[in-house]
Protein backbone atom coordinates (compact mmCIF):
# COMPACT_ATOMS: atom_id res chain seq x y z
CA UNK A 1 0.00 0.00 0.00
CA UNK A 2 1.09 3.74 -0.26
CA UNK A 3 3.22 5.12 2.33
CA UNK A 4 5.34 8.33 1.54
CA UNK A 5 8.62 6.83 3.58
CA UNK A 6 9.34 3.03 2.94
CA UNK A 7 12.15 1.07 4.33
CA UNK A 8 13.30 -2.27 3.20
CA UNK A 9 15.69 -4.98 2.49
CA UNK A 10 17.62 -4.85 -0.84
CA UNK A 11 17.67 -7.16 -3.73
CA UNK A 12 20.02 -6.25 -5.96
CA UNK A 13 20.15 -7.23 -9.85
CA UNK A 14 21.71 -5.64 -13.02
CA UNK A 15 20.43 -4.12 -16.22
CA UNK A 16 18.20 -5.86 -19.07
CA UNK A 17 16.09 -8.39 -16.31
CA UNK A 18 13.69 -9.32 -18.57
CA UNK A 19 9.75 -10.70 -17.84
CA UNK A 20 11.02 -14.24 -18.93
CA UNK A 21 13.46 -14.47 -15.80
CA UNK A 22 10.82 -12.70 -13.92
CA UNK A 23 7.81 -14.76 -14.65
CA UNK A 24 8.21 -17.57 -17.46
CA UNK A 25 6.13 -17.64 -19.89
CA UNK A 26 5.39 -21.39 -19.40
CA UNK A 27 3.37 -20.09 -16.30
CA UNK A 28 1.70 -17.11 -17.99
CA UNK A 29 -1.15 -19.14 -19.28
CA UNK A 30 -1.93 -21.38 -16.22
CA UNK A 31 -4.38 -19.76 -13.32
CA UNK A 32 -1.80 -19.57 -10.73
CA UNK A 33 -2.90 -18.68 -7.34
CA UNK A 34 -1.13 -15.15 -5.56
CA UNK A 35 0.85 -17.59 -3.34
CA UNK A 36 1.88 -20.21 -6.40
CA UNK A 37 2.86 -16.70 -8.41
CA UNK A 38 4.94 -15.78 -5.57
CA UNK A 39 7.07 -19.12 -5.66
CA UNK A 40 7.91 -18.39 -8.95
CA UNK A 41 9.28 -14.86 -8.96
CA UNK A 42 12.64 -15.05 -10.46
CA UNK A 43 12.72 -18.27 -10.98
CA UNK A 44 15.27 -17.87 -13.61
CA UNK A 45 17.20 -15.56 -12.45
CA UNK A 46 17.52 -16.10 -8.71
CA UNK A 47 16.27 -19.45 -7.24
CA UNK A 48 17.31 -18.08 -3.10
CA UNK A 49 14.75 -15.22 -4.30
CA UNK A 50 11.34 -16.68 -3.53
CA UNK A 51 11.65 -19.07 -0.61
CA UNK A 52 14.20 -16.09 1.62
CA UNK A 53 12.26 -12.61 0.01
CA UNK A 54 9.98 -10.96 3.06
CA UNK A 55 7.19 -8.84 3.05
CA UNK A 56 8.59 -5.01 2.24
CA UNK A 57 11.70 -6.46 0.52
CA UNK A 58 12.92 -3.60 -2.00
CA UNK A 59 15.04 -4.57 -5.88
CA UNK A 60 17.08 -2.42 -6.81
CA UNK A 61 18.23 -2.99 -9.90
CA UNK A 62 20.01 -1.33 -13.45
CA UNK A 63 18.55 0.17 -16.44
CA UNK A 64 15.31 -1.55 -18.66
CA UNK A 65 13.95 -3.40 -15.93
CA UNK A 66 11.31 -5.55 -16.77
CA UNK A 67 11.86 -5.85 -20.44
CA UNK A 68 10.34 -7.80 -22.73
CA UNK A 69 6.60 -9.14 -23.30
CA UNK A 70 3.71 -7.09 -21.43
CA UNK A 71 2.60 -10.19 -18.67
CA UNK A 72 1.32 -8.33 -15.94
CA UNK A 73 2.48 -11.43 -13.92
CA UNK A 74 5.89 -9.86 -14.01
CA UNK A 75 4.92 -7.20 -11.83
CA UNK A 76 1.72 -9.07 -9.39
CA UNK A 77 4.15 -12.09 -8.74
CA UNK A 78 6.68 -9.50 -7.01
CA UNK A 79 3.70 -7.82 -4.95
CA UNK A 80 2.73 -11.16 -4.44
CA UNK A 81 6.16 -12.47 -2.90
CA UNK A 82 5.70 -8.96 -0.83
CA UNK A 83 8.39 -6.39 -2.69
CA UNK A 84 7.29 -3.01 -1.30
CA UNK A 85 8.95 -0.85 -4.24
CA UNK A 86 10.51 -1.57 -7.25
CA UNK A 87 14.03 0.53 -8.02
CA UNK A 88 16.02 0.56 -11.17
CA UNK A 89 17.86 3.05 -13.36
CA UNK A 90 15.18 2.74 -16.01
CA UNK A 91 12.49 0.90 -16.44
CA UNK A 92 10.85 -0.71 -19.84
CA UNK A 93 7.38 0.74 -20.46
CA UNK A 94 5.09 -1.50 -20.48
CA UNK A 95 6.28 -2.75 -17.11
CA UNK A 96 6.39 0.64 -15.41
CA UNK A 97 2.88 1.20 -16.70
CA UNK A 98 1.55 -2.22 -15.30
CA UNK A 99 3.45 -1.88 -11.80
CA UNK A 100 1.79 1.78 -11.79
CA UNK A 101 -1.74 0.27 -12.67
CA UNK A 102 -1.21 -2.55 -9.79
CA UNK A 103 -0.28 -0.31 -7.35
CA UNK A 104 3.92 -1.04 -6.83
CA UNK A 105 5.44 1.99 -6.09
CA UNK A 106 8.01 1.80 -8.80
CA UNK A 107 11.13 4.61 -8.79
CA UNK A 108 13.63 5.74 -11.22
CA UNK A 109 17.37 6.42 -10.17
CA UNK A 110 20.85 5.06 -9.71
CA UNK A 111 20.80 3.55 -6.49
CA UNK A 112 21.78 0.17 -7.75
CA UNK A 113 25.06 2.15 -7.42
CA UNK A 114 24.93 2.75 -3.51
CA UNK A 115 23.82 -0.42 -2.12
CA UNK A 116 24.77 -4.28 -2.17
CA UNK A 117 21.86 -7.25 -1.75
CA UNK A 118 20.86 -7.92 1.80
CA UNK A 119 21.63 -4.09 3.15
CA UNK A 120 19.02 -1.40 4.04
CA UNK A 121 17.48 1.61 1.63
CA UNK A 122 14.62 3.95 2.27
CA UNK A 123 12.36 5.35 -0.04
CA UNK A 124 11.26 8.92 0.48
CA UNK A 125 8.41 10.01 -1.84
CA UNK A 126 7.60 13.11 -0.54
CA UNK A 127 11.18 14.50 -1.26
CA UNK A 128 11.86 12.20 -3.86
CA UNK A 129 15.13 10.79 -2.24
CA UNK A 130 16.57 7.21 -2.33
CA UNK A 131 18.84 6.78 1.10
CA UNK A 132 22.03 3.96 0.48
CA UNK A 133 24.57 3.44 3.03
CA UNK A 134 27.25 4.97 0.08
CA UNK A 135 25.05 7.71 -0.13
CA UNK A 136 21.41 9.45 -1.51
CA UNK A 137 20.18 9.23 -4.57
CA UNK A 138 17.26 11.64 -6.13
CA UNK A 139 14.66 10.73 -8.02
CA UNK A 140 12.04 12.91 -10.19
CA UNK A 141 8.89 13.22 -8.76
CA UNK A 142 6.16 10.95 -10.67
CA UNK A 143 3.31 13.02 -12.04
CA UNK A 144 -0.17 13.77 -10.69
CA UNK A 145 -1.67 11.10 -12.55
CA UNK A 146 0.12 8.60 -11.94
CA UNK A 147 0.40 9.80 -7.94
CA UNK A 148 -3.33 9.73 -8.01
CA UNK A 149 -3.59 5.97 -9.24
CA UNK A 150 -1.12 4.89 -6.91
CA UNK A 151 -2.56 6.43 -3.99
CA UNK A 152 -5.86 4.80 -4.53
CA UNK A 153 -3.89 1.42 -4.35
CA UNK A 154 -3.94 0.95 -8.74
CA UNK A 155 -5.66 1.07 -11.55
CA UNK A 156 -9.25 -0.95 -10.47
CA UNK A 157 -9.73 0.94 -7.33
CA UNK A 158 -8.74 3.89 -9.10
CA UNK A 159 -11.35 3.23 -12.07
CA UNK A 160 -13.96 2.66 -9.30
CA UNK A 161 -13.64 5.44 -7.98
CA UNK A 162 -13.66 7.55 -10.83
CA UNK A 163 -17.12 5.09 -12.10
CA UNK A 164 -18.66 5.74 -8.48
CA UNK A 165 -18.45 1.81 -7.93
CA UNK A 166 -18.06 1.07 -3.86
CA UNK B 1 6.47 24.14 -34.16
CA UNK B 2 4.95 21.09 -36.64
CA UNK B 3 4.67 17.78 -34.86
CA UNK B 4 5.78 14.15 -35.19
CA UNK B 5 2.95 11.33 -35.73
CA UNK B 6 2.64 10.27 -32.46
CA UNK B 7 1.93 14.04 -31.40
CA UNK B 8 -0.62 14.28 -33.89
CA UNK B 9 -2.66 10.92 -32.92
CA UNK B 10 -2.79 11.39 -29.53
CA UNK B 11 -3.52 14.91 -29.53
CA UNK B 12 -6.47 14.11 -32.47
CA UNK B 13 -7.49 11.18 -30.45
CA UNK B 14 -7.63 13.26 -26.67
CA UNK B 15 -9.87 16.33 -28.44
CA UNK B 16 -6.69 18.51 -27.94
CA UNK B 17 -5.57 20.87 -31.06
CA UNK B 18 -1.74 19.46 -29.65
CA UNK B 19 0.54 17.67 -27.06
CA UNK B 20 3.59 17.93 -25.92
CA UNK B 21 5.96 14.88 -25.49
CA UNK B 22 6.07 13.85 -21.70
CA UNK B 23 2.26 15.27 -21.06
CA UNK B 24 -0.22 12.49 -19.90
CA UNK B 25 -3.52 12.15 -22.26
CA UNK B 26 -6.48 10.32 -21.70
CA UNK B 27 -7.21 8.41 -25.10
CA UNK B 28 -10.02 6.48 -26.56
CA UNK B 29 -8.62 3.86 -28.49
CA UNK B 30 -9.92 2.61 -32.41
CA UNK B 31 -9.41 -0.66 -31.28
CA UNK B 32 -8.66 -2.77 -28.15
CA UNK B 33 -6.29 -6.33 -28.79
CA UNK B 34 -6.95 -8.94 -26.22
CA UNK B 35 -6.05 -12.82 -26.66
CA UNK B 36 -5.55 -16.16 -24.85
CA UNK B 37 -5.08 -13.82 -21.76
CA UNK B 38 -8.82 -12.13 -22.21
CA UNK B 39 -9.67 -15.16 -19.67
CA UNK B 40 -7.73 -12.82 -17.45
CA UNK B 41 -8.97 -9.81 -18.20
CA UNK B 42 -12.48 -10.57 -17.87
CA UNK B 43 -11.75 -11.53 -14.32
CA UNK B 44 -10.15 -7.96 -13.74
CA UNK B 45 -13.09 -6.18 -15.55
CA UNK B 46 -15.71 -8.18 -13.06
CA UNK B 47 -13.71 -7.34 -10.08
CA UNK B 48 -13.85 -3.35 -11.37
CA UNK B 49 -17.77 -4.69 -11.02
CA UNK B 50 -18.91 -2.86 -14.40
CA UNK B 51 -21.62 -5.26 -16.07
CA UNK B 52 -21.12 -4.20 -19.12
CA UNK B 53 -18.18 -3.57 -21.55
CA UNK B 54 -18.37 -0.21 -22.68
CA UNK B 55 -17.17 -0.44 -26.20
CA UNK B 56 -17.31 -4.02 -27.80
CA UNK B 57 -17.40 -2.84 -30.96
CA UNK B 58 -13.51 -1.46 -30.62
CA UNK B 59 -12.78 -5.09 -29.06
CA UNK B 60 -11.07 -7.85 -31.19
CA UNK B 61 -10.16 -11.06 -29.85
CA UNK B 62 -7.69 -13.36 -31.01
CA UNK B 63 -6.86 -17.10 -29.35
CA UNK B 64 -3.48 -17.34 -30.78
CA UNK B 65 -1.24 -18.38 -27.49
CA UNK B 66 -1.44 -21.62 -26.95
CA UNK B 67 -3.76 -23.02 -29.85
CA UNK B 68 -5.22 -25.86 -30.19
CA UNK B 69 -5.20 -25.80 -26.55
CA UNK B 70 -2.09 -27.70 -24.93
CA UNK B 71 -3.76 -28.67 -21.63
CA UNK B 72 -6.86 -29.10 -19.70
CA UNK B 73 -5.81 -25.64 -18.14
CA UNK B 74 -5.52 -23.81 -21.47
CA UNK B 75 -8.89 -25.73 -22.87
CA UNK B 76 -10.90 -24.21 -19.93
CA UNK B 77 -9.00 -20.74 -20.14
CA UNK B 78 -10.61 -20.84 -24.03
CA UNK B 79 -13.70 -21.88 -22.75
CA UNK B 80 -13.87 -18.79 -20.33
CA UNK B 81 -13.09 -16.53 -23.25
CA UNK B 82 -15.87 -17.79 -25.76
CA UNK B 83 -17.96 -17.39 -23.07
CA UNK B 84 -17.12 -13.97 -22.19
CA UNK B 85 -17.29 -12.94 -25.88
CA UNK B 86 -21.10 -14.59 -26.13
CA UNK B 87 -22.23 -12.49 -23.03
CA UNK B 88 -20.79 -9.32 -23.96
CA UNK B 89 -21.52 -9.25 -27.58
CA UNK B 90 -18.19 -8.92 -28.94
CA UNK B 91 -18.44 -9.41 -32.61
CA UNK B 92 -14.95 -9.27 -34.03
CA UNK B 93 -13.42 -12.96 -31.76
CA UNK B 94 -11.23 -15.27 -33.65
CA UNK B 95 -11.05 -18.33 -32.51
CA UNK B 96 -8.56 -21.32 -32.51
CA UNK B 97 -7.06 -21.49 -36.26
CA UNK B 98 -7.51 -18.52 -37.22
CA UNK B 99 -3.65 -17.29 -36.80
CA UNK B 100 -1.56 -14.75 -34.64
CA UNK B 101 -3.96 -11.59 -33.51
CA UNK B 102 -0.91 -9.22 -34.97
CA UNK B 103 -1.55 -10.96 -38.68
CA UNK B 104 -5.53 -11.79 -37.83
CA UNK B 105 -6.01 -7.70 -37.30
CA UNK B 106 -4.76 -6.33 -40.60
CA UNK B 107 -6.07 -9.28 -42.56
CA UNK B 108 -9.28 -8.76 -40.67
CA UNK B 109 -9.29 -4.96 -41.59
CA UNK B 110 -8.99 -3.69 -37.74
CA UNK B 111 -5.45 -2.16 -38.23
CA UNK B 112 -6.16 0.94 -40.54
CA UNK B 113 -4.04 3.92 -41.00
CA UNK B 114 -4.87 6.56 -38.44
CA UNK B 115 -6.20 4.14 -35.84
CA UNK B 116 -4.93 4.42 -32.23
CA UNK B 117 -4.68 0.64 -31.12
CA UNK B 118 -4.03 -0.38 -28.11
CA UNK B 119 -3.22 -4.04 -27.22
CA UNK B 120 -2.67 -6.50 -24.23
CA UNK B 121 0.63 -7.85 -25.92
CA UNK B 122 4.17 -6.84 -26.14
CA UNK B 123 4.23 -6.98 -30.17
CA UNK B 124 1.13 -4.72 -30.97
CA UNK B 125 3.37 -2.53 -32.52
CA UNK B 126 3.16 -4.11 -35.45
CA UNK B 127 0.29 -2.79 -36.40
CA UNK B 128 2.23 0.53 -37.09
CA UNK B 129 3.15 -0.97 -40.42
CA UNK B 130 -0.20 0.34 -41.14
CA UNK B 131 0.26 4.12 -40.38
CA UNK B 132 -1.52 3.23 -36.97
CA UNK B 133 -0.66 3.75 -33.61
CA UNK B 134 -0.42 0.67 -32.01
CA UNK B 135 0.95 0.41 -28.18
CA UNK B 136 1.13 -2.56 -26.07
CA UNK B 137 -0.73 -2.58 -22.84
CA UNK B 138 -0.87 -4.58 -19.56
CA UNK B 139 -3.74 -6.77 -18.66
CA UNK B 140 -5.30 -4.64 -15.70
CA UNK B 141 -5.28 -1.12 -18.12
CA UNK B 142 -7.01 -3.73 -20.81
CA UNK B 143 -9.77 -4.50 -18.31
CA UNK B 144 -9.97 -0.89 -17.59
CA UNK B 145 -10.18 0.08 -21.33
CA UNK B 146 -13.29 -2.75 -21.33
CA UNK B 147 -14.57 -0.72 -18.31
CA UNK B 148 -14.18 2.83 -19.62
CA UNK B 149 -13.58 2.70 -23.04
CA UNK B 150 -10.47 5.30 -22.68
CA UNK B 151 -6.69 4.82 -21.36
CA UNK B 152 -4.11 7.23 -19.84
CA UNK B 153 -0.91 7.42 -22.23
CA UNK B 154 2.07 9.16 -22.08
CA UNK B 155 3.17 11.48 -25.44
CA UNK B 156 6.00 10.05 -26.22
CA UNK B 157 9.64 11.52 -27.77
CA UNK B 158 10.27 9.82 -31.11
CA UNK B 159 13.09 8.81 -33.07
CA UNK B 160 13.09 9.32 -36.94
CA UNK B 161 14.89 6.17 -39.03
CA UNK B 162 15.76 6.75 -42.64
CA UNK B 163 16.82 3.89 -44.02
CA UNK B 164 18.37 4.14 -47.73
CA UNK B 165 20.79 2.52 -49.75
CA UNK B 166 20.55 -0.81 -51.96
CA UNK B 167 19.74 -4.32 -49.85
CA UNK B 168 21.81 -6.97 -51.23
CA UNK B 169 20.65 -10.27 -51.73
CA UNK B 170 19.98 -12.54 -49.21
CA UNK B 171 19.27 -9.29 -46.34
CA UNK B 172 16.23 -8.56 -45.59
CA UNK B 173 14.26 -6.43 -43.69
CA UNK B 174 14.89 -9.10 -40.60
CA UNK B 175 18.53 -8.00 -40.58
CA UNK B 176 18.13 -4.06 -40.69
CA UNK B 177 16.22 -4.20 -37.41
CA UNK B 178 18.74 -6.86 -35.57
CA UNK B 179 21.55 -4.49 -37.00
CA UNK B 180 19.16 -1.55 -35.63
CA UNK B 181 18.83 -3.18 -32.31
CA UNK B 182 22.41 -3.93 -31.84
CA UNK B 183 23.41 -0.55 -31.81
CA UNK B 184 20.54 1.10 -29.77
CA UNK B 185 20.41 -1.84 -27.33
CA UNK B 186 17.59 -3.40 -25.94
CA UNK B 187 16.61 -0.04 -24.37
CA UNK B 188 17.82 2.07 -26.92
CA UNK B 189 14.19 3.66 -27.76
CA UNK B 190 12.22 3.28 -24.42
CA UNK B 191 9.16 4.63 -24.13
CA UNK B 192 10.08 6.57 -27.86
CA UNK B 193 7.84 6.34 -30.69
CA UNK B 194 10.34 5.06 -34.17
CA UNK B 195 9.17 6.60 -37.50
CA UNK B 196 10.40 4.57 -40.31
CA UNK B 197 11.45 6.49 -43.37
CA UNK B 198 13.05 7.11 -46.43
CA UNK B 199 13.67 4.73 -49.86
CA UNK B 200 14.11 1.21 -48.71
CA UNK B 201 10.62 1.93 -46.94
CA UNK B 202 8.80 2.92 -49.77
CA UNK B 203 10.56 -0.17 -52.00
CA UNK B 204 9.63 -2.73 -49.04
CA UNK B 205 6.84 -4.55 -48.97
CA UNK B 206 4.25 -4.07 -45.80
CA UNK B 207 5.19 -7.99 -44.83
CA UNK B 208 8.64 -6.35 -44.08
CA UNK B 209 7.37 -2.88 -43.01
CA UNK B 210 5.75 -5.41 -40.31
CA UNK B 211 9.02 -7.07 -38.99
CA UNK B 212 10.37 -3.56 -38.14
CA UNK B 213 7.54 -2.31 -36.33
CA UNK B 214 7.22 -5.82 -34.58
CA UNK B 215 10.55 -5.36 -33.13
CA UNK B 216 10.79 -1.67 -32.43
CA UNK B 217 9.22 -3.37 -28.91
CA UNK B 218 12.88 -5.34 -28.66
CA UNK B 219 14.42 -1.71 -28.24
CA UNK B 220 12.10 -0.72 -25.45
CA UNK B 221 9.62 1.52 -28.13
CA UNK B 222 6.18 2.72 -27.42
CA UNK B 223 5.06 2.18 -31.21
CA UNK B 224 6.93 1.59 -34.64
CA UNK B 225 5.26 3.58 -37.42
CA UNK B 226 5.72 3.50 -41.53
CA UNK B 227 4.20 5.95 -43.48
CA UNK B 228 0.97 4.79 -45.33
CA UNK B 229 1.35 5.10 -49.12
CA UNK B 230 -0.23 3.10 -52.35
CA UNK B 231 1.31 -0.40 -51.42
CA UNK B 232 -0.64 0.00 -47.80
CA UNK B 233 -3.84 1.24 -50.09
CA UNK B 234 -3.71 -1.94 -51.62
CA UNK B 235 -3.39 -4.34 -49.33
CA UNK B 236 -5.76 -3.19 -47.18
CA UNK B 237 -8.20 -2.86 -50.03
CA UNK B 238 -11.66 -5.05 -49.90
CA UNK B 239 -10.40 -5.77 -46.16
CA UNK B 240 -12.35 -3.50 -44.25
CA UNK B 241 -15.76 -1.02 -44.82
CA UNK B 242 -14.32 1.83 -42.32
CA UNK B 243 -12.94 4.91 -43.32
CA UNK B 244 -9.76 6.06 -42.62
CA UNK B 245 -7.85 9.10 -42.22
CA UNK B 246 -4.02 8.72 -43.09
CA UNK B 247 -2.11 10.88 -40.70
CA UNK B 248 1.71 12.17 -41.01
CA UNK B 249 4.19 13.54 -39.42
CA UNK B 250 4.50 16.97 -39.99
CA UNK B 251 8.08 18.09 -42.19
CA UNK B 252 9.17 20.35 -39.52
CA UNK B 253 8.42 18.32 -36.71
CA UNK B 254 11.07 18.37 -33.51
CA UNK B 255 12.63 14.75 -33.49
CA UNK B 256 14.20 13.80 -30.26
CA UNK B 257 17.04 11.77 -32.34
CA UNK B 258 17.09 11.37 -36.22
CA UNK B 259 19.03 8.38 -37.28
CA UNK B 260 20.31 7.63 -40.76
CA UNK B 261 20.93 4.12 -41.88
CA UNK B 262 22.94 3.03 -45.62
CA UNK B 263 21.87 -0.45 -45.61
CA UNK B 264 24.25 -1.02 -49.25
CA UNK B 265 26.33 -2.95 -46.78
CA UNK B 266 24.61 -5.04 -44.92
CA UNK B 267 25.24 -8.85 -44.26
CA UNK B 268 23.06 -10.96 -43.18
CA UNK B 269 22.53 -10.33 -39.15
CA UNK B 270 22.93 -12.90 -35.82
CA UNK B 271 21.12 -12.14 -32.60
CA UNK B 272 22.88 -14.67 -30.23
CA UNK B 273 21.64 -16.10 -26.95
CA UNK B 274 20.93 -14.50 -24.48
CA UNK B 275 19.34 -10.66 -25.81
CA UNK B 276 17.99 -9.68 -29.02
CA UNK B 277 20.65 -6.93 -28.81
CA UNK B 278 23.26 -9.46 -28.97
CA UNK B 279 23.76 -9.04 -32.63
CA UNK B 280 26.77 -9.48 -34.86
CA UNK B 281 27.28 -10.35 -38.66
CA UNK B 282 26.10 -14.70 -39.69
CA UNK B 283 29.81 -14.35 -40.42
CA UNK B 284 30.99 -14.46 -36.68
CA UNK B 285 28.61 -17.30 -35.79
CA UNK B 286 29.13 -19.63 -38.97
CA UNK B 287 29.32 -23.55 -37.48
CA UNK B 288 27.79 -23.31 -34.78
CA UNK B 289 25.72 -26.70 -34.49
CA UNK B 290 21.61 -26.19 -34.60
CA UNK B 291 18.61 -28.79 -32.96
CA UNK B 292 16.04 -27.06 -34.22
CA UNK B 293 14.89 -24.56 -37.01
CA UNK B 294 12.22 -22.27 -36.75
CA UNK B 295 10.48 -20.02 -39.12
CA UNK B 296 7.13 -18.61 -37.91
CA UNK B 297 5.78 -16.21 -35.64
CA UNK B 298 4.66 -12.64 -35.65
CA UNK B 299 7.93 -11.54 -36.68
CA UNK B 300 8.35 -13.37 -40.21
CA UNK B 301 5.70 -16.03 -40.64
CA UNK B 302 3.92 -14.64 -44.01
CA UNK B 303 3.97 -15.85 -47.41
CA UNK B 304 7.20 -14.16 -48.71
CA UNK B 305 9.17 -15.85 -45.72
CA UNK B 306 8.06 -18.97 -46.35
CA UNK B 307 8.36 -18.31 -50.36
CA UNK B 308 12.71 -17.62 -49.45
CA UNK B 309 12.68 -20.67 -47.33
CA UNK B 310 11.30 -22.93 -50.10
CA UNK B 311 13.51 -20.83 -52.54
CA UNK B 312 16.56 -22.37 -50.44
CA UNK B 313 15.03 -25.96 -49.16
CA UNK B 314 13.13 -26.91 -52.25
CA UNK B 315 14.29 -30.47 -53.88
CA UNK B 316 16.97 -30.24 -50.54
CA UNK B 317 16.31 -32.16 -47.54
CA UNK B 318 17.27 -30.55 -43.89
CA UNK B 319 20.21 -31.75 -42.20
CA UNK B 320 19.50 -35.38 -40.54
CA UNK B 321 20.38 -33.64 -36.98
CA UNK B 322 17.93 -30.75 -37.02
CA UNK B 323 14.15 -30.26 -36.94
CA UNK B 324 12.40 -27.80 -38.88
CA UNK B 325 9.21 -26.37 -37.84
CA UNK B 326 7.22 -23.82 -40.33
CA UNK B 327 4.36 -22.00 -37.98
CA UNK B 328 2.16 -19.63 -40.79
CA UNK B 329 1.37 -16.29 -39.23
CA UNK B 330 -2.45 -16.93 -39.89
CA UNK B 331 -5.00 -19.16 -41.83
CA UNK B 332 -4.59 -16.79 -44.88
CA UNK B 333 -0.73 -17.66 -45.28
CA UNK B 334 -1.27 -21.02 -45.22
CA UNK B 335 -3.70 -21.11 -47.49
CA UNK B 336 -1.78 -18.77 -50.26
CA UNK B 337 1.55 -21.01 -49.55
CA UNK B 338 -0.29 -24.42 -49.94
CA UNK B 339 -1.91 -23.07 -52.88
CA UNK B 340 1.59 -21.90 -54.49
CA UNK B 341 3.04 -25.14 -53.74
CA UNK B 342 5.27 -24.07 -50.89
CA UNK B 343 3.96 -26.03 -48.61
CA UNK B 344 4.38 -28.99 -50.06
CA UNK B 345 8.18 -28.55 -50.72
CA UNK B 346 8.70 -27.52 -47.00
CA UNK B 347 7.01 -30.92 -45.98
CA UNK B 348 8.98 -32.87 -49.03
CA UNK B 349 12.19 -31.18 -47.22
CA UNK B 350 11.43 -32.18 -44.34
CA UNK B 351 9.87 -29.53 -42.04
CA UNK B 352 7.55 -30.14 -39.46
CA UNK B 353 4.51 -27.54 -40.39
CA UNK B 354 2.13 -26.61 -37.44
CA UNK B 355 -1.06 -24.50 -37.01
CA UNK B 356 -1.56 -20.91 -37.58
CA UNK B 357 -0.28 -19.49 -34.04
CA UNK B 358 2.24 -18.32 -31.57
CA UNK B 359 3.35 -22.01 -31.25
CA UNK B 360 7.32 -22.92 -30.14
CA UNK B 361 8.24 -19.28 -29.67
CA UNK B 362 6.80 -18.54 -26.12
CA UNK B 363 8.15 -21.92 -24.96
CA UNK B 364 4.20 -22.90 -23.75
CA UNK B 365 4.11 -26.07 -26.34
CA UNK B 366 4.94 -27.40 -29.66
CA UNK B 367 8.81 -27.28 -29.91
CA UNK B 368 9.93 -27.23 -26.70
CA UNK B 369 13.42 -27.04 -26.00
CA UNK B 370 16.05 -29.51 -24.20
CA UNK B 371 18.13 -28.88 -22.15
CA UNK B 372 21.77 -28.47 -24.17
CA UNK B 373 19.45 -27.61 -27.24
CA UNK B 374 20.14 -24.72 -29.81
CA UNK B 375 17.31 -23.48 -31.88
CA UNK B 376 17.78 -20.89 -34.67
CA UNK B 377 15.16 -18.90 -35.00
CA UNK B 378 12.91 -16.45 -37.19
CA UNK B 379 10.73 -15.30 -33.91
CA UNK B 380 11.93 -11.61 -31.99
CA UNK B 381 12.71 -12.85 -28.78
CA UNK B 382 15.48 -15.23 -27.25
CA UNK B 383 15.26 -14.72 -23.73
CA UNK B 384 16.42 -17.12 -21.43
CA UNK B 385 13.74 -20.28 -21.28
CA UNK B 386 11.83 -18.60 -23.75
CA UNK B 387 11.38 -21.16 -25.66
CA UNK B 388 11.08 -23.07 -22.60
CA UNK B 389 14.12 -24.11 -21.28
CA UNK B 390 16.73 -22.31 -19.44
CA UNK B 391 19.56 -24.73 -20.17
CA UNK B 392 18.68 -24.08 -23.92
CA UNK B 393 19.53 -21.37 -26.53
CA UNK B 394 17.95 -19.34 -28.84
CA UNK B 395 19.55 -17.51 -31.80
CA UNK B 396 17.96 -14.60 -33.98
CA UNK B 397 17.77 -14.62 -37.87
CA UNK B 398 16.00 -14.08 -40.86
CA UNK B 399 13.99 -16.76 -42.45
CA UNK B 400 17.43 -17.04 -45.32
CA UNK B 401 19.64 -17.91 -42.57
CA UNK B 402 17.11 -20.34 -40.64
CA UNK B 403 16.50 -21.63 -43.93
CA UNK B 404 19.59 -22.33 -44.90
CA UNK B 405 21.01 -23.17 -41.56
CA UNK B 406 18.32 -26.20 -41.24
CA UNK B 407 19.59 -27.88 -44.34
CA UNK B 408 23.40 -27.46 -43.09
CA UNK B 409 22.34 -28.36 -39.42
CA UNK B 410 24.70 -25.70 -38.25
CA UNK B 411 24.59 -21.68 -39.13
CA UNK B 412 25.39 -20.68 -42.03
CA UNK B 413 25.78 -17.38 -44.80
CA UNK B 414 22.35 -17.39 -46.45
CA UNK B 415 23.90 -15.74 -49.30
CA UNK B 416 25.80 -18.95 -50.52
CA UNK B 417 22.11 -20.54 -51.15
CA UNK B 418 20.17 -18.01 -52.95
Amino acid sequence: MWKSVHTGRVWKYGNDVNTDVIYPGKYTYSDLSPEEMAEHALEDLDPEFASNVQPGDIIVAGTNFGCGSSREQAVTCLKYAGVGVLIAKSFARIYFRNAINQGLPIVQCAAVEGVESGEEVAVDFSTGKVMTPRGDYSFPPLSSFVTGILEDGGLIPHVRRKLGIE
Amino acid sequence: MGQTFAQKMLAQKAGLREVEPGQIVTVRPDKLLTHDNTAAIAKIFREIGVEKVARPEISVIVLDHVVPAATEGHARNHQQIREFVREQGIASFYDVGEGICHQVLPEKGHALPGYLIVGSDSHTPTHGAFGAFAAGIGRTEAAAVMATGEIWLMVPHTFRMSVKGQLQKGVYAKDIILYIIGELGADGADYRAVEFTGPVLGEMTIASRMVLCNMVAEMGAKIGVAEPDDKTRAWLNGRSDAGFQEVFADPDASYERAIEYDVSGLVPQVAKPHTVDNVVPVTEVLGTRIDQAFIGTCTNGRLEDFRVAAQILGGGKIAPTTRLLILPASREVLLAAVVEGIITELITAGAVVLNPGCGPCLGAHQGVMAPGEVTISTANRNFKGRMGCKEAQVYLASPATVAASALAGEIVDPREFL
